[in-house]
């Protein structure tokens, strides 16, 4: 059963009626109370809000694919704003009464957001953010998370930049933890060295001055953390420059969600992730087909995300009731689940071990831009932060 | 850092407050003749931009798109002063602010509502692409040099419409005394209407020019909005000039801030910890600027009291 | 219409009603709602002192706001942790009580608001609201790039602070201590307002020459109202982050400090109850209309704006008779 909210908002998307209907029919069919009521809490409104869309986009399909009439979906927007993640996060535990929250985008709003739930005894599956406070010492065995460890795409955009030839790195991000953090996990795989570090504004829009001192630097390679409307604009102002050494980042710069703004200025451009939308395996293709014909867009990897976030829920859902806690945490650990990214498991921590892929952007013959997995640049990928977990199972 | 680098620093930072000043120069506008705080004025700046990459995907020309981003803003801009503005201009400031802030609920909501979640694609046209070499060896982008060159085209175009035609006159007379100029016969809410459509027009022109080289997303006008109000208190609210010179001001302060800073800062301190320290600071710097300014100079370098 | 003191007293006895009646009904969302409303109501009488008596249009009380809830978030964190905060000459000790954290709150927030009023205050009009507005953006940034505590990813503060002799963990009881600050601090603002502080205070914002020409020191006068307001705000900063167990430099930015504006001009400028019938106005409207459609926000723009063009003097201007001593 699909709560009002969530059928509310899958319908104002008009991108599928027959999807809205068949939720409404699964509502209709299954009139007794959900056996597990998932809330999922993410950005809905505002300049974040496209990640926030696939993320719930993602995580509806793949719950509606489970034909599970059991999971019931609670969705509400946080606003980007921490204050509100932590209102409505409590809203769904105290009056909602969900088992499981997920949804968030952003790490300081899963950091608001994730520890007082695990503390209310609920679990918190996280689709995106992963930051470090939570896959180390503060660990939670009710806390999950299926993307990735923060450092993950860093750490894979490192490893690339060593495969490229990349001898003398200059290395930029906003100035903020994320940022921080970026490039701490570029230099953890990084052999070379690194020929400048800049720190420019968080939301900075203009990237003239750190192009000048791109070409005057005697840097061989560049890499680059700049979520959204960042990305977007150094990508087109460095495209412009003349200044032609290679770029390599992680995913966020590249993703389906900003490329069709970015256009030609990616094209070429290696960057790395979890997954591409053209993997080579079946429970890929067939996501991104039915994703495709649901919301009539390619998905990006935050839509990915939450399909996996999905199927995790619901692969544990056939396994355990979620008022066993014990018994639910097991099912989720074992992560019974096809991934559309391929191998999939969870470490001690309870993030997860993975593949990152090289991706490049190409333009399609209809002129759309993609990312086309080009190899593996991390194989079996687990974060450094696990060993100072104190989960064991 | 060589002279070189410093000196394209300083073309940037000229560039920087250039975009600035085109965004500063409606709202400096409005504000000198009609006495509004326009908090929407970022919101008309996002309206343009989007007009821009609606037409420019539609028509592939990047002219008509620019000229679309001019008319859209301006009618938005009359509309919104038609029913909300005029309503404001006998309130107190606090209303304003207020009755703005919600236009902007309203417009980046309605923008969202009418072109979805994700970021347009707005690029530059093919003539401008690309780079010269300015003397001296500076490589430069041709569409930076283009903004700079707009930019300047204003603020002059600005100031002969000011000084020497009719209409100026008008505004200057309404900056002057409000009450005596309807006395003397002259429409002021039509001038008024006017005015606003003018700067209303300007923010959305920025915005194309800016949205070109930078991201076209719902929300994109309100650091800029912030940015533009700090280059006209600094400049003196109501003054073109001193919104031309607090732009200048403002966008060195900005560039060089950021790309001195963190290399002075690693004379004395460690590599990351200097990086991190500098860019804080060199994040705080324009605020720092214009706190100064107005314990010096209260009402702003060209502004009177 | 009503006399404003009967409706000030129909407000509190709502404000008790909600929670009481959720407290009953087993709705803990409820009862967190209303504190929340209770703690902006604080953040909204303290702008008000500066806003509304004094006329000073501070478009950056999100630093007062910030400060409490970082003198929280630094306190509680060391606390947390068991790591003193200064470890020198003599020991400072992070501490969890919330009483120490309030008096912290407060004395940091005032002298913040010492130094900005100090500067700002030599400016006056839109320049007030501006540079005002940029010491706020100043200390958000700040708050963004500087590691130490957490930057933008903000400290969590796991268990809720202690107040002696109750379980601040229990949403009613927390409530509790939130809304006996309120009704304090609204005590006090009363009869500061009605104190010769107080009408001069608001002399000086009706006519600030005839102020001076009486002999009135006006810098001294606003400055002394702009930091007791800084005060204020700062401690409701406090409680904010105690709420959500959690501080972040949002709290610094100028759209709380918009937020907060808002709340006053609700409920009626210059009204000792128009930022508590403005915050629970606002908090209603957010709630209810985010499950209205994804794009509320149109909806909240349009409510507020038809507030501002219509309903002058809030909706205590509108519920209330006019009284004689009140300006605005």
């Amino acid at each position: 059963m699909i709560s009002k909210n969530a059928k509310r908002t899958v319908k104002a998307l008009g991108a599928a009626t027959a999807l809205a209907l068949s939720l409404g029919q699964v509502a209709v069919a299954d009139g007794h109370a959900g056996k597990l009521k998932v809330g999922m809490l993410t950005t809905l409104t505002g300049g974040g809000a496209g990640l926030g869309v696939d993320i719930r986009d993602g995580f509806l399909l793949a719950i509606e694919q489970s034909g599970n009439a059991g999971i019931e979906v609670v969705v509400e927007d946080d606003q980007r704003k921490p204050d509100i993640a932590v209102q409505v996060a409590d809203k769904m535990i105290q009056s909602e009464k969900v088992d499981i929250l997920t949804g968030i985008v952003f790490s300081n709003l899963a950091l608001a957001v994730a520890p007082s739930a695990t503390a209310q005894g609920k679990f918190y599956i996280s689709p995106n953010a992963g930051p470090a406070q939570l896959a180390g010492r503060g660990c939670h065995e009710n806390y999950f998370n299926v993307a990735w460890q923060n450092d993950g795409p860093h750490e894979a955009a490192g490893a690339t930049a060593n495969k490229m030839g990349i001898k003398k790195a200059f290395i930029w991000a906003p100035n903020y933890p994320a940022g921080q953090d970026a490039l701490t996990g570029f230099k953890r795989t990084f052999e070379g060295e690194v020929a400048q570090e800049v720190f420019t504004k968080l939301g900075q829009t203009d990237y003239a001055a750190e192009i000048a001192q791109m070409r005057a630097s005697d840097a061989d390679g560049i890499f680059f953390f700049a979520p959204g409307g960042m990305g977007i604009s150094f990508l087109k102002q460095y495209a412009d420059s003349g200044v032609d050494l290679p770029l390599v980042g992680p995913a966020f710069s590249f993703d389906q969600t900003i490329l069709p703004a970015v256009g030609a200025a990616a094209e070429g451009v290696l960057n790395t992730a979890q997954w591409a939308p053209d993997l080579d395996n079946d429970a890929s293709r067939a996501f991104v087909e039915s994703f495709k014909e649901a919301y009539g867009r390619i998905p990006s990897i935050y839509a990915q995300q939450g399909f996996d976030t999905g199927l995790l829920i619901a692969s544990a859902a056939t396994k355990a009731d979620v008022k066993d806690a014990d018994a639910f945490r097991a099912a989720l650990r074992e992560a019974d689940f096809t991934s559309t990214r391929g191998d999939f498991k969870f470490g001690n921590n309870q993030h997860p071990i993975q593949d990152f892929w090289v991706r490049k952007v190409i333009q399609l013959d209809d002129g759309t831009f993609i990312n086309t997995a080009v190899e593996v640049a991390l194989e079996d990928r687990q974060d450094v932060y696990a060993t100072e977990c104190a989960l064991d199972w | 850092m060589s002279t070189i680098l410093l000196i394209e620093q300083i073309l940037n930072g000229l560039q920087f407050g250039v975009m600035l000043f085109l965004m500063a120069a409606g709202l400096t506008l409005i504000f000198g003749v009609m006495g509004l705080i326009n908090l929407a004025h970022g919101s008309l700046y996002m309206i343009g931009a989007f007009a821009a990459a609606a037409v420019a995907g539609w028509s592939g020309n990047f002219l008509l798109a620019l000229i679309a981003s001019l008319i859209a803003a301006a009618i938005f801009g009359v509309i919104v002063e038609m029913t909300v503005i005029r309503r404001l201009y006998k309130r107190d400031h606090l209303d304003q602010v207020l009755a703005t802030f919600a236009l902007i609920l309203i417009f980046s909501e309605a923008t969202r509502w009418t072109f979805g979640s994700f970021p347009l694609f707005l690029d530059i046209p093919a003539v401008l692409k690309g780079t010269v070499i300015l003397p001296g060896g500076i490589e430069y982008s041709l569409y930076r040099l283009t903004i700079i060159l707009i930019g300047l085209a204003v603020a002059l175009g600005l100031y002969l419409l000011i000084s020497k035609t009719r209409v100026g006159m008008r505004i200057r007379a309404g900056e002057n005394d409000r009450e005596m100029i309807g006395a003397l016969g002259v429409d002021i809410s039509v001038l008024y209407t006017m005015v606003f459509a003018l700067g209303a027009a300007l923010a959305g022109l920025s915005g194309a020019l800016v949205g070109a080289i930078q991201s076209v997303e719902v929300g994109m006008g309100e650091p800029v909005l912030i940015l533009a109000f700090v280059v006209i208190v600094i400049g003196g609210i109501g003054s073109i000039r001193g919104a031309l010179a607090g732009a200048i001001l403002v966008g060195l302060t900005d560039t060089l801030g950021r790309t001195l800073l963190p290399v002075l800062f690693s004379s004395f301190m460690d590599g990351s910890a200097a990086t991190t320290v500098g860019s804080a600071l060199a994040s705080m710097l324009i605020y720092i600027l214009m706190a100064g300014v107005l314990i010096f100079k209260p009402t702003g370098l060209f502004g009177s009291a | 219409m009503i006399r404003e003191g009967t409706l000030n007293i129909v407000i509190l006895c709502l404000l008790v009603a909600v929670p009481a009646y959720a407290y009953v009904m087993n709705e803990p969302f409820t009862i967190t709602l209303a504190t929340r409303a209770v703690i902006f109501a604080l953040a909204g009488v303290g702008l008000n002192l500066a806003l509304g008596q004094g006329g000073l249009v501070s478009f950056g009380h999100a630093a007062y706001f910030g400060m409490g809830g970082y003198a929280m978030g630094i306190l509680a964190s060391h606390a947390q942790n068991y790591d003193p905060i200064f470890d020198g000459a003599f020991l400072i000790e992070g501490t969890n009580s919330m009483p120490v954290i309030w008096v912290v709150a407060v004395v940091s927030s005032a002298l913040l608001a010492l130094l900005i009023g100090a500067l700002s205050l030599r400016t006056s009009g839109v320049y007030f609201i501006m540079v005002t507005l940029a010491f706020g953006q100043m200390f958000y940034y700040f708050a963004i790039s500087w590691p130490a505590y957490g930057g933008e990813d903000g400290l969590s503060i796991y268990v809720r602070n202690q107040f002696p002799g109750l379980n601040t963990l229990d949403p009613i009881q927390f409530f509790g201590i939130c809304f006996a600050i309120l009704c304090l601090v609204l005590l006090f603002v009363d009869r500061l307002n009605k104190s010769p502080f107080g009408l001069a205070l608001n002399g000086a914002h009706q006519n600030e020459e005839r102020a001076r020409t009486v002999g009135i020191n006006v810098y001294k006068l606003r400055l002394v109202a702009f930091v007791i307001s800084g005060a204020i705000t700062g401690l409701a900063g406090a409680l904010f982050a105690d709420l959500n167990r959690f501080v972040s430099p949002t709290m610094f930015s100028w759209a709380i400090s918009g937020e907060i504006m808002i709340f006053i001009i609700l409920g009626g400028v210059a009204r000792l109850f128009g930022p508590v019938v403005g915050a629970a106005v606002y908090i209603l409207l957010e709630h209810f209309l985010g499950g209205l459609s994804d794009y509320w926000f149109i909806y909240l723009g349009a409510i507020l704006l038809g507030m501002v063009l219509f309903a002058k003097g809030g909706i205590i201007g509108k519920l209330a008779k006019k009284e004689t001593h009140h300006g605005g």
